[in-house]
């Protein structure tokens, strides 16, 4: 295994992309959140929405999903707000989470369950 | 140029100076993962848009990194602040290279 990189047991696929996303950093909790359906019926088009007060970027990351990123937010000068909603796709039940990387340098985290009765990566 | 992209955008004719609008904001694409696989059983590849702008009179509102788990006809709503009048403009970027564009004016009332 000499030519793989080191990675630490059981670390996930959404894990890894969010330490990508912190450079490492552990997220604490703040006034970051995250909103989504409990249940989603048809994870082709799961709408979500977050509001992060005092962040000059989020990051989504699906934990379940075949690749799981969803998409990062940069906030600019004009935003009236760190709040932004999407919809996404879900392959299947599964945490969505927002990483929220703050003014100071820290980075916030928070998730949402989503249970999903029809999955939206199919074919 | 993928085909039958159509971006809709909606934002208050009218606001007064400093105000904080709502900005939303469609555009009709198919969002191609790469994961499905088409009826030949081949895999279909990846053709998305990758990543979406909005910036009044030139100064950025916000910058979205699309990936392939953003629905297809990406919608997003997000606020702005409008500090006189001037133009929205709104940038998608596609996989293929095409950019679409869409502008709107905003008055102060």
């Amino acid at each position: 295994f000499a030519g793989l990189p080191a990675v630490p047991a059981f670390a996930s696929l959404a894990e890894d992309a969010i330490s990508e996303f912190t450079g490492g950093t552990a997220p604490g909790a703040g006034d970051l959140s995250i909103s989504a359906p409990e249940i989603a019926e048809n994870g082709n088009s799961v709408p979500i929405e977050f509001d992060a007060p005092g962040a000059v970027a989020v990051a989504i990351f699906a934990d379940g999903n075949p690749t799981p990123k969803v998409g990062a937010f940069t906030f600019g000068p004009l935003s009236g707000s760190r709040f932004a909603s999407t919809r996404i796709r879900l392959a299947t039940t599964q945490n969505v989470i927002a990483i929220a990387q703050m003014e100071d340098g820290s980075f916030q985290r928070a998730e949402a369950n989503v249970k999903v009765t029809i999955g939206g990566c199919g074919g | 140029m993928a085909k039958g992209v159509k971006p809709r955008v909606k934002v208050p004719k009218t606001a007064a100076a400093g105000d904080t609008v709502t900005v939303k904001t469609l555009i009709s694409h198919k969002m191609e993962s790469g994961q499905r696989h088409g009826d030949d059983g081949a895999l279909i590849p990846r053709s998305i848009i990758n990543r979406f702008t909005a910036d009044f009179n030139g100064q950025n509102i916000i910058d979205v990194a699309l990936e392939t788990s953003i629905s297809t006809n990406p919608y997003f709503e997000f606020e702005a602040v409008v500090p006189e009048a001037g133009e929205f403009q709104f940038t998608w970027y596609d996989d293929d290279g095409s950019v679409y564009e869409a502008k709107k004016k905003i008055a102060i009332a």
